[in-house]
């Protein structure tokens, strides 16, 4: 695993490395920090940030609106009594995935090129994780009683509904989140320190230094440091698999023909991790060339995403042959129909979008020519992303909308303020990330110092 | 360079973390109380009323029955506010000119009702009936504590849904024989024999569902 010029060499003859060669220690900290510490930003930062804000603003109308009138201005009615809320809470979860991913699982196992990536990666699963929970408290209707989701001593008697999954998406969200948050502050220590000990402004000097909490860089600091960040990580891996798995109990505990199906929960975790390194890489390529990064994240991260990204396609696409096949094999009527409604029904289109999106385009993956071009790249990362949410689209409409009784069928789509909401929550996360990018480093320092030649301990020679 | 920070601030840092986490119990220990105070559930204030009544008086020392005034407490949902005509009945013999009476003649003069002050009042999204609750022995005190030493008459308890399923999980502790259910001084001798005793003769179930209450 160690050899010598690992880092900065190429692993195969044909790979790119983790990190440019010819950076030293202080060139790699220049480089991230002046993002932060420089006193302009680019242009296209403040574009992001103004159609992040414009939206936010959208955002805050739809949800004014809602309180004012309820849940009646969303297209939710009998029998499609879930729609955008839960599509776009299942949408925003998965692709927090990522963070997890990179962060934890690619840590413990040593992946060296998860580094420059995982700061951004594990910000984008907070703010993801942040929208997602945003959905089921509009959902409620009444949402200023939100907290009686959690059990605490009321003066009801009474604890939620143990025996629903709904109770266990409470745990399981709230539980990502806080571990993600804890992970990625623990994570920033170091980079405050760093921050702090550059800040031209007293003010920069304070906030960072009260935020990186007395950080000195001792040995015995950074003994501590790695063996908390490593039980942390340890903490945070079985998150990954567990959070979209809870969420897939939401559908597969319920008797709804195309959700109980004991697949599901492997097929959202691998559908999950296949949204969140789509998003990982549709907001890496613009940001890389916005700030000039290439250096940090190079074509190798880009190819090594593009793999992970086919490798789960491939296990989505397996799910939905699994879905068909069960449909068949079941002999049960109202399960087949379920199936050909989906194929061929009146949401059939978004059905074989989804396919197109979601199956056929990753196949593009294969071909290493089309991992190293950057711009198709980025077009398939947005392809999976929207075949995602059609994928969740699909999955909650279909199902609800041929009821087992032909009397209770109905159709569904979105209000405009359905899709004001939507949009709105886009334009939270997009916000988020670039007051992020703008006040905190994007990418890790001290770890991308970890890849420079300098941090290789060699033997003197006598 | 010099320090950002004095060096105290790392005794304040490290306060200020823990010193969170019992704030944050603090908080929530506190609403809990607030929520089951006196100051939200108003159980224990007296209240005042158009004209004086005094259980203590009427239903304690001259010991009137509580179905002489509460006529349908045994039939139907609500236990019932007696007409001044009940009222009426005695006094139109005794301390008819007393003046603390006024209100309740000139009530009986116009046919105009007093306007007592309601103690008891569940939320409009609850059910509740007095009669199946006298009939599967419960007593008025179990509820409604001793209204026979009560001059003014307070609420005596939070009337929140954790105290109606405190005995609506538990009968037995609460279920007395069917013939003391107005007598406010009994007390069971062994209620942890008695209570499952009763609960079974009387069939007696434990009705937690939802649709019980909220109907």
């Amino acid at each position: 695993m160690s050899e010598p010029g690992k880092h900065t060499g190429p692993a195969g003859p044909t790979r790119a490395p983790v990190i440019q060669p010819g950076h030293t220690f202080g060139s790699v900290t220049d480089r991230i920090s002046s993002v932060v510490l420089s006193e302009r930003m680019p242009r296209l930062w403040w574009l992001g940030l103004g159609v992040g804000f414009l939206l936010v603003t959208v955002l805050l109308v739809a949800v004014t609106h809602l309180f004012m009138k309820g849940t009646g201005i969303w297209g939710v009615n009998v029998p499609v009594g879930w729609g955008f809320a839960i599509i776009c809470f299942v949408w925003w979860v998965g692709i927090g995935h990522a963070g997890t991913l990179i962060s934890a699982i690619l840590l413990l196992l040593n992946q060296d090129w998860r580094t420059s990536i995982n700061r951004f990666a594990e910000a984008m699963t907070l703010f993801a994780v942040a929208c997602a929970g945003l959905y089921p408290i509009l959902h409620l209707g009444r949402p200023w009683l939100a907290y009686w989701l959690f059990p605490y001593p009321n003066t009801m008697g009474m604890w939620p509904q143990f025996r629903s999954p709904l109770i266990w998406d409470v745990f399981a969200v709230s539980t990502y989140a806080s571990v993600s948050a804890m992970f990625w502050y623990v994570g920033l220590i170091p980079d405050l320190a760093t921050l702090r000990d550059r800040s031209p402004s007293r003010a920069g000097r304070v906030i960072y230094g009260m935020l990186a909490m007395g950080w000195r860089g001792s040995a015995r600091h950074w003994h501590r440091y790695e063996t908390a960040y490593l039980l942390l990580a340890a903490l945070a891996a079985p998150l990954v698999v567990s959070v979209h798995t809870v969420v897939s109990f939401d559908f597969a505990v319920s008797v709804v023909p195309g959700w109980h199906a004991t697949i599901f929960p492997p097929y959202f975790v691998a559908g999950a991790i296949f949204s969140g390194f789509a998003m990982v890489l549709t907001l890496a390529i613009p940001l890389r060339v916005m700030f000039g990064l290439e250096d940090f994240v190079t074509m190798r991260h880009l190819d090594n995403m593009a793999r992970v990204m086919l490798a789960t396609g491939l296990v989505v696409a397996y799910g939905y042959m699994t879905e068909t096949f069960m449909a068949w094999y079941s002999a049960n009527p109202f399960e087949t129909y379920m199936i050909m409604n989906r194929f061929g029904g009146p949401y059939s289109v978004a059905y074989w979008s989804l396919i197109f999106c979601n199956v056929l385009m990753p196949q593009l993956l294969w071909f290493r020519r089309v991992r190293a071009n950057v711009p198709l790249l980025f077009v398939i990362s947005i392809v999976v992303n929207i075949g995602m949410w059609l994928e969740r689209y699909v999955i909650v409409v279909t199902s609800l909308h041929r009821d087992f009784l032909p009397s209770s069928w109905g159709m569904y789509s979105g209000t405009i303020w359905d899709w004001a909401t939507f949009a709105g929550t886009i334009g939270l996360f997009l916000s988020l990330l670039f007051l992020f990018i703008r006040f905190l480093p994007m990418i890790s320092i001290f770890e991308m110092r970890t890849l420079v030649p300098e941090a290789e301990v060699r033997e003197e020679s006598p | 360079m010099p320090q950002v920070f004095h060096r105290s601030a790392n005794t304040f840092s490290k306060v200020s973390i823990f010193g969170a986490l019992f704030a944050l119990a603090a908080v929530v220990y506190g609403l809990a109380l607030i929520n089951r105070s006196s100051y939200v559930t108003w159980a224990g204030v007296a209240r005042e009323q158009p004209v004086p009544f005094s259980h203590r008086h009427h239903a304690g020392e001259l010991g009137i029955d509580c179905r002489y005034c509460h006529t349908t407490v045994e039939r139907v949902a609500s236990a019932g506010v007696p007409p001044t005509a009940t009222c009426m009945n005695c006094h139109s013999q005794i301390w008819r000119m007393s003046p603390t009476l006024e209100p309740v003649r000139a009530s009986y003069r116009d046919g105009t009702s007093i306007p007592w002050v309601r103690v008891h009042d569940l939320p409009d999204f609850v059910y509740f009936n007095h009669s199946i609750h006298v009939h599967k022995g419960i007593g008025c005190q179990s509820c409604h504590g001793r209204i026979d030493e009560m001059n003014l008459v307070w609420q005596e308890s939070s009337l929140q849904m954790e105290w109606c399923l405190d005995c609506h999980r538990n009968p037995e502790r609460h279920v007395r024989p069917r013939k003391e259910i107005f007598n406010m001084a009994w007390k069971a001798d062994d209620q942890a024999v008695l209570g499952p005793a009763l609960m079974r003769e009387y069939e007696i179930e434990r009705r937690v569902d939802c649709n019980v209450c909220h109907r």
